[in-house]
């Protein structure tokens, strides 16, 4: 009977038991990553691919967001800042908030949702048209052709794209204090670099890495276990997403720990 | 004697609550085409993924060329799989890849220091072989599904195997297209000197590639010998409307 209470214990413990099945997959799947990821075959040329379609790609969408950004999170400081006559430290301001924290999260979560869900496609499709099952019977090791690949892509990638973010946003941001404030672009870089240190932009970068690894290993995680049929490729694509971003997020209160640490030594 | 190459023996295999393969024996003779048949989900596609070590049994032995498949090691398994062509049953060419790039997927990771002329060759030998050495540089996308049944084929005849697993190789296709293909599993038997089981339900190509047959009926094969032993004078009346339906459909 659905009212049941033991029968309601039994769906909850159900639940527990998939919760703990699916993280001990995932675990496993981390594991198999680096025990493989250190011996030959490299698949240099699909490396290099990977790293093209993940940069590449998503340089429209990062230019333009990081940009808008930059724009507008300077526009809504300013105020503030007028009401203690501080519009002076503009710069400092955005550059901070820019390299500590705004450009990592919004490349980050724009990668997350343009190459976790192509990935999280890509490799589950290949999942149930048994283009997987092709390669294993051929011999070869699909996990080093596909997982590996676009794993390292993406964690070489994503930081290599948060320099690029932050650049643009910083942009965004100039062109907004050029045209109200009236400073010159070599004012505005001198006060944007005496604002933030040596560990802002290391732990930015680090970060940065995770963030990348997150976002290929889920992605190619959800899309190597994907059920069977095309509703399970989307499925994949889309749970890849969600699972990416909440990730990205847990990362980032982390590393605000970690880096408020070292920055108390 | 002749040789046995694929020992099945006692095979027993579910899913959850469903029993797929409830004991199966099976011998294939080195140099013969074997036809297995069957309904739909009757665990045909199984039974040749167990082969090659895609799936596990949950009991019993198969024993490939000799060895255990179930005990083998990554690197074992891996040297066996070389020695067998699998044919999927939707194709499974890959989609980002040409037809060129796809049948040298295979070939470059295990044929070491091959020169790009003997890379070149062998490509175009064994697209020749399947007749669609024009489509080189075509994307998989851009082929008939009778064209990528015979690419796919390509893709495993590539490494030279000595096994040939065809899942439905004429599933699919109108009956002119099946026939280029029950002839090119014939060209192939003979050319690469394989030994083959051919799934299929269809019984024409049962009848034109097959030198004996095996009907899997409710998990065990039910009737296996010559096709006139088994379908024209068959007892059982599963395998008796499986031949009557067969010709009624065309
Ligand atoms: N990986 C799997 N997980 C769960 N069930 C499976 C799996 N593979 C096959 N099955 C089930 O096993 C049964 C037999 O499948 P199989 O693919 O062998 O059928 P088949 O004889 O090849 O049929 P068809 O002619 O349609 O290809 C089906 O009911 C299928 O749902
Ligand atoms: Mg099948």
């Amino acid at each position: 009977m659905a009212g049941d209470p033991s029968n309601k214990d039994k769906i909850i413990g159900k639940r527990i038991d998939k919760f703990f099945i699916g993280l001990e997959s995932a675990f496993k799947f981390v594991k198999r990553f680096f025990q493989e990821v250190w011996f030959p075959p490299y698949e240099f040329k699909e490396v290099i691919r990977q790293c093209y379609q993940i940069g590449w790609n998503s340089l429209p969408l990062i230019s333009l967001t990081g940009f808008i950004v930059g724009v507008v999170f300077t526009n809504q400081s300013r105020p503030s800042l007028a009401e203690f006559g501080a519009t002076s430290w503009l710069p400092a301001l955005i550059s901070i908030a820019v390299v500590r924290a705004m450009g990592p999260l919004v490349t980050a979560l724009i990668a997350a949702g343009k190459v976790g869900s192509s990935i999280g496609a890509e490799i589950g499709s290949m999942k149930v048209t048994e283009q997987i099952d092709a390669m294993e019977v051929s011999a070869t090791n699909p996990f080093k052709f596909l997982v590996v690949t676009r794993v390292l892509a993406s964690t070489f990638m994503i930081p290599i794209l948060v320099l690029y973010t932050d650049f643009v946003a910083l942009l965004g941001a100039f062109t907004n204090v050029h045209f109200n404030e009236l400073v010159s672009l070599s004012t505005f870089f001198v006060q944007v670099f005496d604002a933030i240190s040596f560990l802002d932009v290391t732990s930015s970068m680090v970060k940065s890495l995770f963030f990348g690894f997150t976002i290929g290993i889920v992605g190619c995680y959800k899309g190597y276990n994907s059920t069977k049929g095309t509703e399970g490729v989307g499925k994949a694509a889309n749970s890849a997403v969600v699972m990416a971003m909440f990730l990205i997020f847990i990362e980032e209160l982390l590393s605000l720990q970690v880096t408020n640490f070292f920055r108390q030594l | 004697m002749v040789e046995t190459v694929v020992k099945v023996r006692n095979l027993v295999k579910s899913f959850g609550e469903l029993d797929v393969l409830k004991g199966v024996d099976l011998d294939l003779y080195k140099g013969e085409n074997l036809v297995v048949l069957g309904k739909s989900g009757s665990g045909k596609s199984v039974l040749i993924k167990i082969m090659v070590g895609l799936l596990t049994q949950d009991e019993g032995s198969v024993k490939v060329l000799g060895k255990e498949v179930k005990g083998l090691s990554q690197r074992e398994l891996n040297e066996l799989r070389l020695k067998i062509g699998f044919s999927f049953q939707a194709s499974a060419l890959y989609d980002s890849m040409t037809v060129r790039e796809n049948l040298e997927f295979p070939l470059v990771r295990n044929v070491k220091n091959l020169s790009k002329a003997d890379k070149d060759k062998l490509v175009e030998d064994v697209l020749d072989s399947v007749g669609l050495l024009g489509t080189i540089n075509q994307m998989p996308s851009e082929l008939s599904g009778g064209q990528r049944k015979r690419i796919g084929i390509a893709r495993t005849l590539i490494l030279k195997p000595e096994i040939m697993l065809y899942d439905e190789p004429t599933a699919g296709l109108d009956p002119i297209t099946c026939m280029d293909i029950n002839n090119l599993i014939n060209q192939v038997n003979e050319k690469y000197k394989t030994t083959s089981i051919i799934i299929t339900h269809d019984l024409t190509c049962a009848k034109v590639t097959g030198d004996r047959m095996a009907v899997l009926l409710d998990g065990v094969f039910g009737a296996k010998g010559k096709f006139e032993e088994v379908f024209e004078h068959a007892q059982d009346g599963r395998v008796k409307s499986f031949y009557d339906y067969n010709f009624i459909k065309q």
